[in-house]
C-alpha cells in the first residue's frame, strides 16, 4: 500500500517528530518501499499460530524474576536532575503545557 | 605495541613481565594515534584508564581473571565518568550515573575500560554511516564500511588497539562488524547476559556481545560478563560455566547443519566459496556436515523491520528533553518542544524506524503487520528447534558481502537492511551465534562465517570455533594497525 506524504505527517505527529517538507519528499517513497517489502509475510499462511511474546527462551520463562519489595539506596533527587536540560528547585522544568 | 590476545597479556602480567599500566598506556596511545584514520573512539579516557590500570598495579594479591586488560565499550553501554551518547545528538555528552551491569563486572574481573566506541546512532545501521559524529573506517581499507551497528568496536579489535571490546546486537550488530572487520564477534543466548545499562533499542532483540582477536578470548570475556542480574528481568537463571574449559574439546562427531538454500540468492561468490571451503575444513576435522532447512528465514528481515521498529518506536520515546539530554530552545509550547527536540536530535534513519514502528503499531494496521510478524517469529523459532534435532550447530556466512564502500547503500534503505538477512533470525530466534574470521577476497577484505546454536550452546560454539581457528588460522593483520 503506498504510503504518501500525508500519512507521513499523521505518522510523524503520532511520534511526536517534526518533519521538514524536505523530509517528508524522502521519506515516503522509502517507507512505501519498506513497507512493501514486509508485505511478503501475507504469503505465510499463520492461521492459527501462536504469536510469539518476546525473546524469552523457555529457561528464561522458567526463571523467577521477582525478589521481595524493599526500600533500597536509589540515585536521589541531586544525581536524577544531574543531566536535566533545564532544573529548577528539585524539579524538572518544560515550556508551558496549556494555553 | 598493544598485545593483541587476553590470555598471552594476562600470562605477562601475571609473570610480571608486563604491567597494567604498560598494557593500558600501549593502548590508549594507539586509540589516539589510529582516530584520526579509522574514528573508532568518541571518547578516549587516557587519565582514568592509566591511573586504573596503575591501582591494579599495586594490588599484588588478586586473582581476577581479566587483570589489567584493556577493553573497548560501545557508546551504548553506560560507564560511570565516561560520557554514553549512543552516537546521537539527543544524547550528545551525556554522562550516566550508574554502570551497566557487564561493565561492573568486567571492573571486578580486573578488566580496565579504555574509551567508548563509535556506533550507528542508537545501534541502527550496517556500516555506521548513521553516527552523528561521522563514520567509522574499516582499518582494512578506510574507504569501506566496517560495518554496524557495533563498527566502532570492530575496528578498534581489528586494528590491534584493544584485544577485546564489548558491543550491542540486535540484529547481527556484533557479528556483522566483527566479520567485516575480521574479527571473531559474539552473540550469546538471549537472556545470557544482562542488558542493565544497555540503552534499549529492540528489547526483545537486544543482547551485549563480544568482540575479540580470537575465540579462546570471547570464552574467557562471556565468563567474566554472563549470568543472572536483579537488575534485567530477562537474564535467565541458567549456570554460567567456564566456558574455556571444554574448548579444545575434540569436534569429531558434532554436526553442523547446512541450510543449502541460504547459499543462493544475494550471496557474493567469493563468500560462498569462503564458507564452503570452511565447510571443508570441518569434513577433515571429523564434522559430519548435514543439511538443514530453515524454511522461514527467508522471511527474517520482513519480521525483524516490523519488530525491531515497533519496540525501538516505544522504546526511544523517552528521549524527549526532559530529563536528560538535548533539548530545542525555541519552542515555547510542551508538545512542539518534544517535536522539535526529536526532530533536530534525532537523524534520519532512526526518524525512519520511529516512525515505520509507529506506523506498524498504529491503530488499524496492528494485525496486519505487527501481530502477523510476531506469529512469523514462532514459526522460524520452529524451524531452528526442528534443524536443531538433527545437528550441533548451523554453519552459514555472517554477511552476504564484504566490507562495501562508504555511501554505496547510503539512499537505498532496504538495500543496507539485506546486509543482515544471515544475521537476524539469531535475534528472532533467541539463539547464539558467532562470526569467525574465514578468509580474504581477493580485494583483501576479510570474509566471516557464522555458526548458529541452540539456546545456552556457547560452549558448542566456542568449541566449534576453537577446532576451526586452529585448523586455518586467521594470521593476516590489515594496513591500518598498531
Amino acid at each position: 500500500m503506498p504510503i504518501n506524504e500525508s500519512d507521513i505527517e499523521k505518522i510523524a505527529q503520532l511520534a511526536h517528530l517534526e518533519i521538514t517538507p524536505e523530509e517528508l519528499q524522502i521519506f515516503a517513497p522509502q517507507i512505501t518501499d519498506i513497507v512493501a517489502y514486509v508485505e511478503q509475510l501475507n504469503e505465510i499462511d499463520t492461521h492459527g499460530v501462536a504469536p510469539a511474546l518476546g525473546g524469552l527462551t523457555p529457561a528464561g520463562e522458567a526463571t523467577d524474576s521477582t525478589r521481595p519489595d524493599e526500600v533500597r539506596p536509589s540515585l536521589g533527587q541531586r544525581t536524577a536532575l544531574a543531566e536535566a536540560p533545564d532544573a529548577k528547585a528539585g524539579h524538572f522544568r518544560v515550556p508551558k503545557i496549556l494555553n | 605495541m598493544p598485545t593483541e590476545s587476553i590470555s598471552a597479556m594476562i600470562e605477562e602480567v601475571r609473570a610480571g613481565g608486563l604491567t597494567a599500566r604498560a598494557a593500558v598506556t600501549a593502548a590508549v596511545n594507539a586509540a589516539e594515534r589510529l582516530n584520526d584514520p579509522l574514528n573508532a573512539f568518541l571518547q578516549i579516557d587516557r587519565d582514568g584508564a592509566v591511573q586504573r590500570a596503575a591501582a591494579i598495579d599495586e594490588n599484588k594479591s588478586t586473582t581476577q581473571p581479566l587483570r589489567g586488560v584493556p577493553i573497548a565499550v560501545k557508546d551504548n553501554l553506560c560507564v560511570i565518568g565516561m560520557q554514553t551518547s549512543c552516537g546521537s545528538k539527543i544524547l550528545g555528552d551525556y554522562q550516566a550515573p550508574y554502570n551497566a551491569t557487564v561493565i561492573e563486572r568486567l571492573i571486578q574481573a580486573g578488566a580496565i575500560i579504555i574509551g567508548k566506541t563509535n556506533c550507528d546512532e542508537f545501534a541502527m545501521g550496517s556500516s555506521n554511516e548513521n553516527s552523528a559524529f561521522g563514520p567509522v573506517k574499516n582499518p582494512w581499507d578506510v574507504t569501506r564500511v566496517p560495518g554496524g551497528s557495533s563498527g566502532g568496536s570492530a575496528a578498534a579489535v581489528a586494528a590491534g588497539i584493544v584485544p577485546a571490546a564489548l558491543g550491542s546486537d540486535t540484529g547481527g550488530s556484533v557479528r556483522q562488524p566483527a566479520s567485516l572487520c575480521g574479527v571473531v564477534g559474539l552473540k550469546p543466548t538471549y537472556g545470557r547476559n544482562s542488558r542493565y545499562g544497555l540503552v534499549a533499542f529492540a528489547s526483545s532483540l537486544d543482547q551485549v556481545g563480544i568482540f575479540t582477536r580470537s575465540v579462546g578470548d570471547a570464552a574467557m570475556v562471556l565468563s567474566v560478563i554472563a549470568g543472572r542480574d536483579q537488575l534485567d528481568a530477562t537474564t535467565a537463571d541458567v549456570p554460567v560455566p567456564n566456558y574455556t574449559t571444554d574448548l579444545t574439546k575434540e569436534v569429531k562427531g558434532l554436526r553442523l547443519g547446512f541450510p543449502r538454500r541460504l547459499f543462493g540468492a544475494g550471496l557474493d561468490s567469493e563468500v560462498r566459496v569462503a564458507v564452503e571451503s570452511a565447510m571443508d575444513a570441518y569434513r577433515e576435522l571429523g564434522v559430519e556436515i548435514v543439511d538443514v532447512e530453515l524454511p522461514h528465514a527467508k522471511y527474517a528481515i520482513a519480521v525483524y523491520y516490523i519488530i525491531a521498529t515497533a519496540e525501538a518506536s516505544s522504546n526511544l520515546a523517552r528521549f524527549d528533553g526532559v530529563r536528560y539530554g538535548f533539548r530545542a530552545e525555541e519552542a515555547n509550547e510542551l508538545r512542539s518542544m518534544y517535536r522539535r527536540t526529536r526532530d533536530e536530535g534525532f537523524g534520519p534513519e532512526v526518524k525512519r524506524r520511529i516512525m515505520l514502528g509507529t506506523y506498524v503499531l498504529s491503530a488499524g494496521y496492528y494485525e496486519a503487520y505487527y501481530h502477523k510478524a510476531q506469529q512469523v517469529r514462532t514459526l522460524l523459532r520452529e524451524d531452528f528447534r526442528k534443524a536443531f534435532e538433527s545437528c550441533d550447530a548451523i554453519i552459514t556466512p555472517t554477511a552476504p558481502t564484504p566490507a562495501f564502500a562508504i555511501g554505496e547503500k547510503t539512499d537505498d534503505p532496504l538495500a543496507m537492511y539485506l546486509n543482515d538477512i544471515y544475521t537476524v533470525t539469531a535475534n528472532l530466534a533467541g539463539v547464539p551465534g558467532m562470526s569467525v574470521p574465514c578468509g580474504l577476497s581477493a580485494e583483501g577484505l576479510p570474509i566471516g562465517l557464522q555458526l548458529l546454536g541452540p539456546y545456552w550452546s556457547e560452549p558448542t560454539l566456542f568449541q566449534l570455533g576453537d577446532a576451526y581457528e586452529r585448523a586455518r588460522p586467521f594470521t593476516v593483520r590489515p594496513p591500518i594497525h598498531a
